[in-house]
């Protein structure tokens, strides 16, 4: 049997790719909590608490964007449905925190606020393991993990693709979020969770604490994009680029996609879960809305106007849109969606490749 | 109070014709001990005509004065004689007239039973109605008088309906079983009330059998009108749903453009009968109620037009990539959206219905049928009708047809493809259009009308098959009846989950919809 000999495998970061990382390493380690923490606050150098929450919140949908690309760009999956496992970590996170608030909520009760609203005497079983840290960390990564299980298993197995796959995780996103929305099944209606005091046991709102969040989330952005970028240059993510070029001619080859295609949106998923848990520990607040069809759309946007099928495009992707974002709606409130309209189109009919295509076009295309 | 209603009954047979309000009358119904003013009034009423009942609603309206023995029914700043009519100086003494509880509820029972001798059909017909909400023995007198005295028939049935559910408590046994009887041939969801109440109350086991009996009677004509009704309200949603992604099945399911606009161009649809309506009601306000029929060619227009430089300016560059033009429509639906913002506003504008719109058609006793609701699924219809003439019958859905299906060899036969492209987009479009208009009779028109529907309509089109009209139909008339259904059983929202489950289930065994594309292709 002839065998097809692949290009020798290369190392995980080029000398540049690491440096690169390092400097990335260091910035969020030392350089940003020195800036926030220790120089004083009328310094030009000062990075105020607002530019913290800013960036530890783009960190977390950059995260997303990169799970998002795992599964898109560089399997050929859209998935209109991300917004879902994003909160479903999120909740999953959320449930511990209002756990934390114990007594100090507005009705003195051991049940959080809005269950004492409803009238509900004890907790329902759902919530069964969210006293504990320890048991919120795994339900973060296996609610969507499962979820997404579930859902693939089903959706793949029938070999749903293309459009359709998008559009069936559209509902899911949105059948999900009318759910959410019920009163009666637990996760505090369209209010969600919010007013969050503490987290293992020590108060939130403390500068240290959230530059402590902060941190984390910028190491977990760092490990998922070492992480995605080992998958990518294994076997395993040729297969996946090979699935995205031509399913069929990969079945006809011996392979089986469906494990494939199976493993990587769950990964996606899972990814994006833990994304949701730290953003609710940095924003304070997750309700319904994150379910919404046009959050999880966004995801995807992010990731295409970075670039698709790079890894380092959907990072920039979520910091240039969301950074634009959060500078236009203060300054051009008006303007805001006009400009996020005009860069999808943008961005599909003139930069396919998103930002890291153009940079790579302006360097002599060099691919 | 029953030495009242004794009373009353003996007024009735001594009673002669209705006669006008007199002086004394109207003397003795607003001033005195309220024991006397309520036995005046009990007599006034049953001989009452119009002037009597403009009395009591004075009087009930607190529009009352009296001064010494005269009485002045007050209209704004001026007093007129309540007999006559013509005009009195109020004098600066006259004093209000106090009605305490017991009177004021006298006064409500006297306006309902005095309104069952209005010349008025309608205002007869409603007070039957409203006496039957809930039927109160001490009307008896009143309803049998009015039976007898009633001349269509539609409202003498009604009576005779009333007068059972009155006299179902009478002491009389056969009196009782009668109007059991009576009240069985009857659909009303109000005797169902009325039965049961006395079932609790009935000392002797025949007529308890009897009352069961035409319970279960009445049960069994009812469930009718709500097996009925979810019936209609789902054919009702099913023609909504069907204008909605009938539309999408020609931009998607033809073209294959995900068109995430489809919601925002049929927000430009409602929007431009929310214009037509205002141009009418500032320039041709004698012909307001036929704005919507110069509002359905214009919203399709503004659609259509607005769909046609989308194409132009954006999806002609994204064709055979689908997940791009997903994108770029998302795109252009934030810009659309933003834009009807700045245009209209980001609160909902109002859209009336025309007066022939409004009303309905009463089928049973608990089944009504809209007017707009019926217009909305005779337009469904006739849309769909034309869209199916323009598809197989015409040039131009040949064309389009011989475009979807082959390109290249569609152009080597010397179709201008790009051109065939734009008309085709626009058609969609339009048709997006007249869904927003019809929309716009039965919800909110609002900056954000498109997103609610969107969703649905992608459900539809993927349940249906893509490029299948055939298929866009039994899916939309399928999941609206089913909606309706799953309702009535688990509530709306629980309805709406259920139904996007079941999508996702039936989409496992039919990935390609209801009438999936004959073909070959393994990629299929």
């Amino acid at each position: 049997m002839p065998t097809v000999s692949l290009p020798p495998k290369g190392p995980l970061l080029t000398r540049t790719g690491w440096s690169s990382f390092f400097v990335a390493l260091i910035v969020v380690c030392a350089v940003v909590p020195v800036l926030n923490l220790w120089i004083p606050a009328g310094s030009p150098f000062h990075m105020s608490d607002y530019a913290i929450a800013l960036v530890g919140k783009i960190m977390c949908y950059a995260i997303a964007a990169l799970a998002m690309d795992l599964i898109w760009g560089y399997t050929g999956i859209l998935s209109l449905g991300h917004g879902l496992f994003f909160a479903l970590g999120g909740y999953a996170m959320g449930m511990y925190l209002m756990r934390q608030i114990g007594r100090d909520g507005n009705y003195k009760s051991d049940l959080p606020d809005f269950m004492v609203f409803l009238d509900w005497k004890e907790l329902p079983w759902h919530w069964m393991l969210s006293g504990s840290f320890t048991a919120t960390l795994f339900l973060v990564v296996l609610v969507p993990g499962i979820v997404a299980g579930i859902f693939g298993f089903f959706a793949f197995r029938s070999r749903i693709k293309g459009v359709y796959f998008s559009i069936i995780t559209q509902a899911m996103t949105f059948a999900a979020m009318l759910l959410f929305f019920r009163n009666e099944t637990g996760f505090g209606g369209n209010n969600g969770f919010t007013d969050f005091k503490r987290i293992l046991g020590m108060p939130m709102a403390t500068t240290s604490m959230r530059m402590t969040l902060f941190v984390i989330t910028g190491l977990v952005l760092l490990g998922f994009f070492l992480f995605a970028k080992w998958l990518v240059g294994s076997k395993y993510g040729r297969v996946l680029q090979a699935i995205r070029d031509a399913e069929t001619r990969v079945m006809f080859s011996g392979y089986s996609p469906l494990g494939y295609k199976l493993s990587i949106w769950v990964i996606s998923a899972v990814m994006c879960g833990v994304a949701g848990a730290l953003y609710v520990t940095q924003v304070g607040i997750i309700n319904p809305s994150e379910m919404s069809p046009a959050n999880s759309i966004e995801i995807a946007i992010w990731a295409a106007v970075g670039g698709r099928a790079t890894l380092i495009g959907p990072i920039l992707g979520a910091f240039i849109v969301n950074g634009a974002k959060s500078w236009l709606t203060v300054a051009y409130p008006e303007f805001w969606l006009y400009f996020l309209g005009a860069l999808f189109i943008a961005v599909t009919l003139f930069l396919p490749d998103g930002v890291v295509g153009l940079v790579k076009k302006l360097k002599g295309g060099r691919a | 109070m029953s030495i009242r209603n004794t009373f009353l009954i003996l007024l009735l047979v001594i009673a002669g014709h209705a006669h006008a309000l007199t002086a004394d009358e109207a003397k003795s119904i607003a001033i005195g001990e309220t024991e006397d003013r309520m036995t005046a009034l009990a007599k006034a009423v049953v001989n009452a005509d119009e002037k009597t009942v403009a009395f009591i609603q004075a009087l009930s309206d607190d529009q009352v004065k009296t001064q010494g023995d005269k009485v002045f029914v007050v209209q704004g700043d001026k007093a007129v004689d309540p007999v006559t009519g013509a005009a009195l100086t109020l004098p600066a003494d006259a004093e209000d007239v106090i009605n305490n509880n017991q009177m004021r509820g006298e006064l409500d029972n006297a306006l309902a039973a005095a309104k069952l001798f209005s010349k008025d059909d309608a205002v007869r017909a409603a007070s039957v109605k409203t006496l039957l909400a809930e039927p109160d023995e001490n009307k008896l007198p009143i309803v049998e008088k009015a039976f007898a005295a009633e001349t269509v028939p539609a409202i003498k049935a009604q009576l005779g309906l009333l007068r059972g559910a009155l006299l179902v408590n009478s002491e009389d046994k056969a009196k009782r079983l009668d109007a059991i009887k009576t009240l069985a041939e009857s659909s009303n969801p109000a005797t169902k009330t009325v039965l049961l109440a006395r079932l609790q109350n009935e000392p002797e086991a025949d007529v308890k059998v009897a009352l069961q009996a035409a319970l279960d009677k009445v049960d069994a004509a009812l469930a009718w009108g709500d097996k009925l009704g979810a019936v209609f309200s789902g054919i009702s949603l099913g023609s909504i749903l069907l204008l909605v992604a009938l539309g999408l099945a020609i931009t998607y399911g033809l073209m294959g453009v995900i068109n995430m606009a489809h919601g925002e161009l049929m927000m430009i649809g409602a929007y431009a009968t929310y214009v037509v309506q205002t141009v009418f009601i500032k320039y041709f306000p004698g012909a307001f109620d036929w704005y919507l029929l110069a509002a359905v060619p214009v919203s399709f227009l503004a659609s259509a037009l607005v769909g046609a430089a989308l194409e132009r300016s954006v999806l002609r560059f994204l064709y055979g990539r689908p997940l791009e033009t997903l994108l770029a429509t998302w795109g252009i639906s934030l810009m659309l959206q933003q834009g009807v913002r700045s245009l209209f506003g980001a609160q909902n504008v109002g859209v009336e219905n025309p007066v022939w719109m409004s009303g309905g058609v009463q089928v049973l006793a608990n089944l009504s049928l809209p007017y707009n609701r019926l217009v909305i699924i005779a337009f469904a219809v006739a849309v769909l009708l034309g869209v199916g003439w323009l598809i197989g019958r015409t040039r131009l859905g040949l064309f389009v047809r011989g475009v979807t299906q082959n390109r290249p060899i569609a152009s080597c036969m010397g179709v201008n493809t790009a051109r065939i492209d734009t008309y085709a987009f626009a058609l969609g479009s339009g048709i997006a259009g007249l869904a927003g208009c019809a929309l716009s009779q039965v919800g909110n028109v609002g900056p954000d009308l498109g997103q609610g529907y969107i969703v649905d309509a992608f459900m539809v089109v993927v349940l249906g098959g893509v490029g299948q009209l055939a298929g866009t139909v039994y899916a939309a008339m399928g999941l609206g009846i089913l909606n309706k259904f799953l309702e009535g059983w688990t509530g709306a929202v629980l309805a709406k989950i259920a139904v996007l489950a079941f999508i996702i289930i039936f989409i496992q065994k039919r990935p390609q919809g209801i009438f999936a594309m004959k073909g070959r292709s393994a990629e299929a």
